[in-house]
Parts: C-alpha cells; sequence; structure tokens
C-alpha cells in the first residue's frame, strides 16, 4: 500500500505503476458529467475554475444525500468514459489525477503521458467504504446540480488502484489478458 | 374479492424502497464469499473483500450501498381477486418511492423530460411499474432500485433464426466482454429469449430476480446458463474489471414463445450491487 497526497506532485505521478494499491490523503474534488461541462465551458471564456487546478484530482461521483449529522451519503465512483470527452482540456490547466471506474479513451491515456497524469480505479459500487474517508465535504461549485455540483472533499486513506499510468500502463488491457482462457 | 387500499401499497413500496438501497439480501452476501473463495487474482480478492465491508457498512450505518440508488423498478404480482381502493395504484407506487427516496435519503437520479427538459424529478419518481395479473388474492411486490452504469451495458438484438443458439450464446459473451470494468463486475447477467422486441428485455430484466444459483426449470435451458456463466468466466474481466477469475456471479435465461420469422435476444447486467427486496401482501 503506497500512501500519497492530493494535490498531486510530478515526482510522485511519475513513481506510479499500474495495479499499485494506493492509500490517498488530502483535498480532491468532485465533479462528474454537467459539472465537467460547465467546468470546461469557463476555461473557454477564460474565467478561472472554482478550485486551483494545479496537481488536482478530480473523483467522478456523484453522492446520494448525507443524512443529518453525516459528512457525505455513499459516495462510489461512476463510469469515467464519459467524462473522456472532458480530460484533456482539464490537464491542460494543471489536473493531474482522476479517480473513477471502467476504462478511458485513447485520447485520455495519450494525456496521461504527455501531461504526466494518472488514473486511478475505485471499486465502483463500494459506496459506504468509501464515504467512510471522506473526513469533509463542502459544496464549492454548481449547486443547483444537487448531486452533480462540484464539492471539495477531504480525505483519509481512501484505497485506491492505479489503473493508468503516466507510462502508458493499462490495468484493464493487462489484468484480463492475464486471466483470459 | 379482497379489497386492498392502495395506502398500503404506498407503506410497503416505501419501506421496501429504502431496505433495498441499504440492505443487502443475505443470498448476495454469501455469493461474494463463495466467490472471494473461488477467486485466484490477489487484487480480485481484496475487491471481494471491500465489497463484504462494503455491505456491512452500509447495514451498520444505515447508508445505501451504492450512490446509484437507481431507477425504481417495481414487479407487481395481483391475484386477480384483489380489489385496489382508495386512489390509483400507480399513483400509489409513485407516492411511496417518493417517500422513500426522500426520507431515506437516497440519490434522487431521474430528470423529467429526457430530451427537452431533463431537470431532476426531485423525488426519484415516477418508478417503472411492471404488473402481473395472476390467481389468488395475494400482491406480492418486489422492488428493485436498478443503477445506470449497469443498465447502460445492456443490449438487445433481434437475431435472425438462422443464427440458433450459437449467435444467442456469442451476443451475450459479446455484451458482457463489450462491458469489461464498466458496469461494476462481478455482475449478474439476465437473458431473455424470444417474444417480441419489448417483451424480450423485460424478460432479461425479470430473470435477475431469480434466486443466486438457482437454475431454469428446464434443464437444457439450465445447461445453457452453466456454459455461459463459465464463457463469461473465461473472459478474464475479473472483480471491478482488474482481472480475475469471477466476472459474474450469475446468469439467468428466461424463454418464451417466438414468432417464425424472429430470434429477439436482450442482455439486461446488474451490477454487484444486486439489490431487490419483495413482500407479500
Amino acid at each position: 500500500m503506497i500512501k500519497l497526497n492530493a494535490p498531486l506532485k510530478l515526482k510522485d505521478i511519475r513513481e506510479l505503476k499500474i495495479g499499485d494499491q494506493i492509500s490517498l490523503s488530502g483535498v480532491i474534488y468532485t465533479a462528474r458529467d454537467s459539472a465537467h461541462q460547465k467546468l470546461v465551458d469557463l476555461l473557454k471564456v477564460g474565467i478561472e475554475l472554482p478550485f486551483d487546478p494545479e496537481g488536482s484530482v478530480i473523483f467522478y461521483v456523484g453522492p446520494s444525500p448525507a443524512k443529518p449529522g453525516q459528512v457525505i451519503g455513499a459516495a462510489g465512483p461512476t463510469t469515467s468514459y464519459r467524462m473522456d470527452p472532458f480530460v484533456i482540456d482539464l490537464m491542460k490547466v494543471g489536473m493531474k489525477g482522476m479517480i473513477g471506474k471502467g476504462s478511458r479513451s485513447a485520447e485520455v491515456k495519450k494525456g496521461l503521458i504527455e501531461y504526466t497524469g494518472v488514473y486511478f480505479g475505485a471499486t465502483g459500487g463500494a459506496a459506504a467504504l468509501l464515504a467512510k474517508t471522506i473526513t469533509e465535504a463542502e459544496v464549492i461549485a454548481f449547486p443547483e446540480l444537487g448531486p452533480e455540483a462540484v464539492r471539495r472533499l477531504v480525505v483519509k486513506d481512501m484505497p485506491l488502484i492505479v489503473v493508468n499510468d503516466c507510462h502508458g500502463g493499462d490495468l484493464y488491457e493487462k489484468g484480463v489478458e492475464d486471466y483470459k482462457k | 374479492m379482497r379489497n386492498v387500499d392502495v395506502h398500503e401499497i404506498t407503506k410497503i413500496v416505501k419501506r421496501l424502497s429504502i431496505e433495498a438501497c441499504i440492505i443487502a439480501n443475505d443470498s448476495l452476501v454469501d455469493s461474494f464469499k463463495r466467490s472471494q473463495a473461488k477467486e485466484e487474482s490477489a487484487v480480485g480478492k481484496a475487491i471481494f473483500q471491500q465489497l463484504l465491508e462494503n455491505v456491512e457498512i452500509a447495514r451498520n450505518e444505515n447508508t445505501p450501498i451504492c450512490q446509484d440508488t437507481g431507477f425504481t423498478v417495481v414487479f407487481m404480482e395481483i391475484g386477480q381477486e384483489v380489489a385496489f381502493t382508495g386512489g390509483l395504484l400507480k399513483d400509489a407506487v409513485n407516492a411511496g418511492v417518493a417517500a422513500g427516496y426522500t426520507e431515506g435519503y437516497l440519490r434522487k437520479s431521474i430528470v423529467k423530460d429526457p430530451i427537452t427538459n431533463p431537470v431532476n424529478t426531485g423525488d426519484n419518481t415516477p418508478a417503472i411499474l411492471h404488473t402481473d395479473i395472476v390467481a389468488g388474492d395475494k400482491v406480492k411486490i418486489t422492488l428493485m432500485p436498478k443503477g445506470g452504469g449497469s443498465e447502460n451495458m445492456s443490449r438487445i438484438k433481434m437475431l435472425k433464426p438462422a443464427d440458433g443458439v450459437q449467435g444467442i450464446k456469442d451476443f451475450v459473451i459479446e455484451t458482457v466482454k463489450n462491458a469489461g470494468g464498466n458496469p461494476c463486475p462481478p455482475i449478474f447477467v439476465g437473458v431473455g429469449v424470444g417474444g417480441t422486441f419489448d417483451y424480450v428485455a423485460y424478460m432479461a430484466k425479470k430473470a435477475l430476480l431469480r434466486p443466486i444459483g438457482k437454475r431454469n426449470a428446464d434443464p437444457k435451458i439450465a445447461k445453457y446458463e452453466r456454459e455461459w456463466l463459465e464463457e463469461v468466466n473465461n473472459l478474464g474481466i475479473g472483480p471491478a474489471g482488474l482481472g480475475g477469475r469471477i466476472t459474474a456471479i450469475d446468469l439467468f435465461i428466461e424463454v418464451y414463445p417466438r414468432h417464425i420469422a424472429t430470434y429477439p435476444v436482450a442482455v439486461n447486467i446488474q451490477c454487484h450491487a444486486n439489490r431487490e427486496k419483495t413482500f407479500i401482501l
């Protein structure tokens, strides 16, 4: 298990390779379909993002509502391919890491090499378990989107696996190759 | 005739919505344990451990198993000796879903007009309601919250009769292969064969309600279930799609007579959060 802190540093990213089991702590942001569209729309007209993109990690999640006294409701990853069209624009301004589930496009994988980024897999559906690693949550943009609003999260020891590294590795391809009959 | 007040239905649907999303069935938890023992990949075993811890945390902390608490699909078997009173059955079901999703702090994932006005309806209604009229004076209600990620990986195809059983099998395997890690494996595979374009998809969904490990009553179909499950698991996709022995925990086939010119097949994929609760009134 490798301990890692967010925002991410270049030297940490370069050391990561596919299959590494990660325990992530620090500050990350949530965004999914509609929020990505809005973030990229802001960049197009030259408006700053609602968070500092440098080294940032985006978690693809739309949590269930928090009960009174809870930091956040269930918070597992959503399927990542729907965010593929927005990734390069965000990496250009410094976004370094993504947390989701499912495979990425060739364009995203190329972007991870070109801009030195990493894609982490969180276990889809392990939403109660992942929520326990979130110690703070605050909506910082697009509250009108409800579960899809952008949140700033503080996480402690979130269990992740490196699925795509900055060296062109792809665990979905390699893992399946190893077990195919 | 037996009179049933639809307010009873609302109360039951509300309770089933919350329970289905939060409390995993014992049969599901047992299937995770059995699969973990069979899994050869170390990462795969670790994923099963996360899934087991996850359902435990969800139950203890009253938190949904998965944040995607789904499109609420309700199957009702209504005895034909039952008369509903006090309002419309469909409204009563939707009122139950709205109350359950609101008071249970479940995520509302439904947008109103799919094309022209995709705003959230705010209470996860409307539900999808399937009714079947059966003998007797009971009402059986089964509620299945169906997640979007696995639904997106489901497929339907109108094959030619000449494609035969090989064509069906190839389509099933290809659908699971193309889905890869997206639908949150280990998955459950519901297959419908026969009927019409609409009915075959309904059968594929209904197949997912069958108890885990229970084979089709027709031994020939049961044999296909076993064989195709093995072939699906030979794909190597594994837990969370990261490679491993267990891609699917079970595969269920439902069949219905078909038209001489058609050979419809539907594959409905269910994620490992295979949530459903039943109540008989």
